[in-house]
């Protein structure tokens, strides 16, 4: 009796939410790997047939394989800066700084990440473009240096998205640093440890799932993005994300931009399955 | 605190010092873009030339631009809406999942990392093909149908976090008091449940008033929010009422997080 009750409690609670995303997540994503497989776009009149070919054109046209490289390439350098950057404020955060000073600027660090992307990026066209601050600033210190011409280029673009995707690494560094107990350190530390030897073989170790999170939560995000590039990098493709959008929203080509997308997903799925057994012995053997 | 923290820390001089000054350069990477676009929505010239004289004439040719105004008020009226929907719904869910042991929770639990983990420009276009097939088609429903989606892993994160340290005996204590369960609900869970419902709500309203991706591919040309619409005012060119209108949203979008952060600890307990 209290079972049926309960049951149909469960059921009215979660039914409306996972329906909700079933109509706009799950069933889109079926939709859309559907599309990828027709040889035209629905939005022509004439029946679609199956095939591969956008699979086909994917392997088979070295464009494609350029945009691969190039957004794999841009996804590392993204995250390894973001890295670099991120890891030692992390690092202040978690164990130098205490108390109110510390909530206070963990805060500051991630109020820009829940605040506009899109308008993050653009104040950066702000400080790069050419006569913005920082080619102000080269010029006070050397008059005669040359214009900066960095904006709507390759730097811009990781500079940007460094800035985007830093406060995800602070945030998963942070959190893993965070739970390090004191007393491993201090034990380390009286059996006569030196600091970095300490950091290299017990904190570092211990904060590698943060370190882990952070780069697959920017990685990801980094080669499908569009706006980002489109707004600082100018027109030229740098990732595959951007060349996605052109097939639905410029050429019109859906079932070529699912293709993408799903081969875009498939990568990331790929380097995940490459990657976390290595990373899962390299965690054991440093154990 | 102990001996072997003071030794530990004294062995670190310049360290710490270091760290400081790296935090704070960070800092200014992360703030001083935004800084420089705010003061140059407020500068008089067109080309953002200097020397700065103060002016609200972009703020005033904002006043009279009644595309971006419309823009502006779909994306309040649709963020509103989100919040609301996203987070009833969400919070029943999460209800659900402190209340009850069923069989497929893990899974359904699973279910919300999709959402959040699958890069929006896949959940964006795939939103479009399958609102074409089905007839709901683009504009600003599907824009908000797509908005809920977003948000409710958070929110059923979020409120899932403050459940997950509930205090039980004082609903059962309300109950054996003579309380019905409406009565317990609405005077002892609800109160208790209210910060982690409040900060979900702000996450929710933030995931929509800042959405950009999703709602690029679902809207129909004439129809925008305002990220939309200002990527677009972007892609033409940079006039100091893009400035203007992004300064204004990054006052809105930070006050919402500053507002959240009273109620949510970011990064867990500490």
């Amino acid at each position: 009796m209290a079972n049926v009750h309960e049951r149909r409690a469960i059921l009215s609670l979660t039914a409306p939410a996972y329906l909700w995303l079933t109509v706009t997540i799950f069933l889109p994503l079926a939709a859309m790997l559907y599309c990828s497989f027709l040889d035209k776009s629905p939005l022509v009149p004439a029946p679609a047939v199956a095939t591969l070919a956008n699979y086909i054109s994917f392997f088979t046209r070295p464009v494609y394989r350029q945009l691969t490289w190039w957004s794999l390439e841009l996804g590392v350098y993204v995250t390894f800066f973001s890295l670099l950057i991120g890891y030692p404020v992390a690092y202040a955060l978690a164990k130098q700084i205490k108390g109110r000073w510390r909530e206070a600027l963990f805060l500051m660090v991630i109020l820009p990440f829940w605040s506009n992307a899109l308008v993050r990026i653009f104040s950066w066209t702000m400080v790069l473009r050419n006569g913005g601050l920082l080619d102000q600033v080269i010029h006070w210190f050397a008059p005669d240096a040359g214009p900066l011409d960095i904006l709507y280029s390759y730097p811009a673009v990781v500079i940007g998205l460094v800035h985007s995707y830093l406060p995800y690494m602070i945030l998963t560094c942070y959190i893993s640093l965070q739970a390090i107990d004191d007393s491993v350190v201090e034990a380390a530390a009286s059996l006569g440890a030196r600091t970095a030897t300490i950091f290299r073989r017990v904190v570092f170790p211990m904060s590698l799932p943060g370190v882990i999170a952070g780069s697959a939560l920017i990685f990801v995000p980094v080669i499908g993005s569009f706006m980002e590039p489109r707004i600082l990098g100018g027109t030229k493709g740098v990732t595959l994300g951007m060349s996605i959008e052109e097939q639905f929203m410029v050429t019109a080509n859906w079932p070529l931009g699912a293709a993408l997308s799903f081969m875009m997903l498939a990568i990331v799925l790929l380097i995940c399955a490459v990657g976390y057994p290595l990373v899962q012995r390299k965690m054991d053997g440093l154990k | 605190m102990s001996a072997a923290k003071t030794t530990s820390v004294s062995s670190f001089k310049i360290g710490p010092l270091v760290l400081r000054l790296h935090l704070v350069l960070v800092l200014l990477f992360l703030y001083v873009p935004i800084i420089v676009m705010a003061a140059l929505s407020f500068n008089q010239s067109q080309l953002y030339e200097l020397p700065f004289t103060f002016d609200l004439v972009w703020y005033k040719s904002l006043a009279g631009d009644s595309r971006l105004i419309d823009a502006g008020i779909n994306s309040v009226v649709i963020a509103v809406i989100n919040t609301v929907v996203a987070t009833v719904l969400g919070t029943m869910a999460a209800l659900a999942f402190a209340r009850y042991q069923f069989r497929g929770k893990s899974l359904l639990q699973l279910l919300l990392f999709p959402p959040i983990t699958i890069p929006w420009l896949v959940i964006g276009t795939a939103m479009l093909v399958f609102f074409f097939w089905t007839g709901i088609g683009r504009g600003l429903h599907a824009i908000l149908l797509g908005h809920v989606a977003l948000s409710l892993p958070y929110v059923i994160i979020v409120v899932g976090a403050r459940l997950a340290n509930f205090p039980r005996q004082m609903e059962e204590a309300a109950a054996t008091l003579g309380a019905t369960p409406w009565q317990t609900f609405w005077r002892v869970t609800a109160p208790i449940l209210a910060p982690g419902v409040i900060a979900a709500a702000l996450f929710a309203f933030a995931v929509s008033f800042d959405q950009f991706v999703i709602s690029y591919f679902l809207a129909p040309p004439g129809v925008t929010t305002l990220p939309v619409a200002i990527y677009a005012a972007i892609r033409k060119g940079f006039t100091p009422e893009i400035n203007a209108i992004s300064t204004i949203i990054i006052v809105v979008s930070m006050g919402i997080m500053l507002i959240t952060a009273r109620f949510y600890r970011f990064g867990g307990e500490r």
